[in-house]
């Protein structure tokens, strides 16, 4: 259920007061709620694709954001048009959150913390997140916002990508959906060297194979980015262009180690496909995507060979925009030292 | 008296590559569950482990073997494990991730105390360990009637289960843990005959509960608090676990038990040691449960002259609850006729401390109340002085603070606030926090943290030995001076707020909060 007010022509003050009347509304109703109070959140996209990110919004469930400022870009527009609207869930205790659309023109971009400042939720935390670009939108709402929800995957020229990551990571809080959509991996990753007969293995990790998606290079090369910060790897040029392969050498203590990011033609999601780690010991470690999870192969170094399925349901591209909005709550402190090192293994 | 080989983690070389997780490790395990046809299983624990495997929060390699006395096989096995997690899971499964999980499931039959089912289950979890080249932690999981568990932990002992090495081997006990304190003791002896006190996991899954583990976050995580929580402001506290719903199919269990042993012994008093504990060095098991041990020591037991003023039972009688018409208790299918198994009770306890003294603790459970809530009122003093005439409103009253555990989990605070208009008139009103509106998070259920917990090692969340005495202590001077006392018992209406009697418990002024 929906409640929706409209008005043409009006400021902020006006859709405030008009978010304000649809609440007391909702609670003079027969069905009234609670309001959330989680976190704002301002998306700027593209007006044309407005719709589009409605819908990716609507899949997050419960993962919404307490209020969400849509700020629609159009190139013609000199006044602001706003559409408001609560949206309650149903259950013993309604709660509701409250969306607010904002038609604006490409001129307002470089102010546009001054258009959204009286809308948001004060006290809140705030995540902005341009998915169709407008960078200048984003640099002009940095000072309200306390999280940048970005996906390093967008940009099709990695160096720029995580160029463009480095330079909001210094500014605010950075949640990466690429990052995101590798977490199990990097779970299963540090949970199979957690075993204390497993651990010293770490230190002789001498080959490192990640499959990724055409489009998820960056992903691929956060990962290796994010093991080399971790394990203390001294950073080497991954050398490969376009859609092919990047090879490389990282230098670790114990010795070299040999860095291929692999593409694989044809995955219908984005990020990663797989990944093998070998040691200097022989140990072999893969996990592949499979049915109910990753499929996990363990070769060991008198030759025995064991496989098995890690448990664990995708979640889906709605799930991890879900996860990128709760993320914003939670710190993470490897994500900036992983791009520090994906970048350094970069061409400058 | 056995030895622990798990590894103090102190030694071990930290894993670099957990920073920033959000999950933590857990070593690869076989789960064993004991009554692997039962009611809780089926309603709590498969489909706990289910939604575990779906997150992605089982360990990286996991086994399930049921153990229980009916005659199934491993497809017989995973056909009842499909169907019950189908049923009860909190969200629709994966039917990939379901099947990979039940692929992972293996059963054994056998009778409790019969060598030859664990001989069968000793070759099934070594098949796993030799199939991975994996030596799998152990957990033995007890959900069987407690009559078994004494059993259980014997025939484990016998058949050398109770130690492994080069891995982790933990028993799960699930409550009742004791009929009274002789046989919480008696049984204690048992299991610490056979297993050390580290690897033993007593369940309370109240604690379990975000909320109930919320209580440590109010209280430690806000200074606020910290200036009123003792007897110069608070005036009394009041524990309710009311239910609205009889007892249904459970007449053999309950008659034997009542709601002291059923509610009290374990999860309200949990509740009173959190509200009650002094702050913990670290939130450490042992830590946290050292500073609760503490707190149930000094509850004071009565005496049994003293149990007629201090506690009361109850039955309900006929009435009307949802708008049917219910039985009484004695009405109620396999209850007998001459049944003195309290379906209410209540206490007024005192805790002896600096904190405490002279502050009273009022809880009360029952079966067919007004309404099912579960909830922490903590009722401040009144205000020494008041400036303002009351006239024409209710006043200002004493702040309460009330943290609802269930159904609805929160946090409300009463404040006296002006009622608007020309005159300084004053009433209660509620500053409400419900935790849905400002967590994205769902909670977990309280099996899927404590089965998690149990298998990475976390006993945080568990009753230990000594707590399990001290609880058992205070309710067993109860028990004995009710059984010495004969029927029938007060009644209330099945749907009312209980029975008069229990005002009786009350101080001066005080009244029960309405359910």
């Amino acid at each position: 259920m929906a409640d929706v007010g409209s008005a043409e022509r009006t400021s902020a003050a006006q859709i405030e007061d008009g978010l304000r009347d649809l609440l007391q509304d909702g609670h003079a109703g027969e069905r009234p709620s609670a309001s959330a109070r989680v976190l704002n959140m301002v998306a700027v996209v593209d007006r044309e694709r407005r719709e589009e990110i409605e819908a990716r919004l609507a899949q997050v469930g419960r993962y919404h954001p307490s209020r969400t400022i849509i700020c629609a870009v159009g190139p013609e527009r000199t006044s602001l048009d706003a559409h408001a609207a609560i949206e309650g869930s149903s259950g013993a205790v309604g709660l509701s959150h409250e969306r607010v659309t904002i038609d604006v023109g490409a001129e307002y971009l470089s102010h546009l913390d001054m258009i959204v400042d009286p809308i948001l939720v004060s006290g809140l935390s705030t995540v902005v997140w341009a998915p169709h670009g407008h960078p200048e939108a984003v640099d002009s709402l940095l000072r309200l916002a306390t999280v940048v929800l970005v996906d390093s995957t967008e940009e099709p020229d990695i160096a720029k990508s995580l160029a463009r990551v480095g330079e909001l990571a210094a500014r605010a809080y950075v949640v990466d959906l690429a990052w995101l959509r590798s977490t199990p991996w990097r779970e299963r990753v540090a949970f199979t060297f957690d075993p204390a007969e497993w651990r010293p293995e770490l230190g002789h990790i001498s080959v490192v194979t990640v499959r990724h998606g055409v489009d998820s290079a960056v992903a691929a090369l956060l990962l290796v980015g994010w093991l080399a910060s971790r394990l203390g790897w001294e950073p080497g040029l991954l050398e490969g262009h376009g859609d092919g392969p990047r090879r490389g050498r990282l230098r670790a203590n114990a010795g070299d180690v040999a860095v291929t990011l692999e593409p694989v033609a044809g995955l219908d999601v984005p990020g990663l496909a797989g990944l093998t780690l070998q040691t200097q010991t022989g140990l072999s470690i893969s996990l592949d995507r499979a049915p109910g999870g990753l499929a996990a192969t363990r070769e060991t170094p008198d030759g025995h060979s064991f496989r098995w399925t890690v448990l664990g349901a995708s979640r889906g591209e709605g799930g991890i925009l879900g996860e990128g909005v709760r993320q914003a709550l939670l710190r993470d402190p490897t994500y900036r030292p992983a791009v520090a090192a994906a970048r350094a293994m970069l061409p400058s | 008296m056995a030895t622990v080989e798990e590894k103090p983690r102190a030694v071990q070389q930290e894993n670099p590559l957990v920073e920033g997780l959000e999950r933590l490790p857990v070593h690869p395990t076989t789960l064993v569950i004991f009554g692997a046809t039962g009611d809780l299983a089926l309603r709590k624990l498969f489909p706990a482990l289910y939604n575990l495997a779906h997150e992605g929060s089982l360990p990286e390699r996991f086994n399930l073997i049921g153990f229980s006395r009916r005659d199934l096989g491993d497809d017989v096995f995973r056909k009842t494990l499909r169907e019950s997690i189908e049923r009860y899971s909190r969200r629709r499964p994966d039917p990939q991730v379901l099947d990979a999980l039940l692929r992972q499931a293996r059963y054994v039959s056998g009778s409790f105390d019969d060598p030859g089912g664990y001989e069968r289950l000793t070759a099934a979890a070594q098949a796993f360990d030799e199939e991975a080249g994996v030596r799998f932690n152990r957990v033995f999981y007890l959900s069987t009637a407690p009559e078994f568990f004494p059993v259980i932990v014997t025939a484990l002992g016998a058949a050398h289960l109770h130690l492994k090495k080069g891995a982790a081997v933990r028993v799960v006990i699930e409550k009742p843990f004791g009929y009274d304190l002789e046989s919480a003791r008696a049984l204690n002896r048992t299991v610490l005959g056979v297993f050390d006190e580290r690897q033993v996991y007593r369940i309370d899954h109240y604690l379990g509960k975000e909320t109930v583990q919320n209580l440590l976050a109010f209280r430690f995580a806000n200074a606020m608090f910290e200036p009123v929580w003792n007897r110069n402001y608070i005036d009394h506290v009041q524990i309710t676990a009311a239910e609205d719903i009889g007892i249904g199919t459970r007449a053999e269990y309950y008659d034997s038990s009542g709601a002291l042993r059923d509610l009290v012994q374990n999860h309200m008093l949990q509740l009173m040691t959190l509200l009650c504990m002094e702050p913990p060095a670290a939130f450490s098991a042992d830590k946290l449960r050292d500073e609760k041990v503490k707190v149930s020591q000094a509850i004071r037991a009565p005496t049994p002259d003293e149990v007629p003023r201090m506690a009361l039972r109850a039955q309900y009688g006929p009435g009307v609850s949802g708008g049917m018409v219910v039985p009484g208790y004695l009405d109620e299918d396999g209850v007998p006729d001459t049944s003195t198994t309290e379906t209410y009770a209540a206490l007024r306890l005192e805790v002896s401390n600096w904190r405490w003294a002279g502050v009273p603790f009022y809880l009360r459970t029952g079966k067919r109340l007004a309404r099912r809530v579960t909830e922490i009122a903590v009722i401040l003093k009144p205000v020494p002085h008041l400036a303002f005439q009351q006239g024409g409103s209710v006043g200002v009253q004493p702040n309460q603070l009330v943290l609802t555990v269930q159904p609805d989990e929160g946090v409300s605070l009463s404040l006296g606030a002006k009622i608007p208009g020309p005159r300084m008139r004053i009433r209660p009103v509620n500053m409400e926090f419900r935790y849905g509106t400002s967590f994205l998070s769902e909670s977990p259920e309280a099996y899927e943290r404590l089965i998690l917990d149990a298998m990475r090692g976390d006993a945080s969340l568990f009753t230990r030995e000594d707590e399990v005495r001290a609880s058992w202590e205070i309710c067993d001077p109860i028990l004995q001076a009710w059984s010495a006392m004969p029927g029938p018992l007060p009644t209330y209406p099945a749907g009312s707020a209980g029975p008069r009697e229990a005002d009786d418990l009350l101080d001066g002024s005080t009244t029960w909060r309405a359910l």
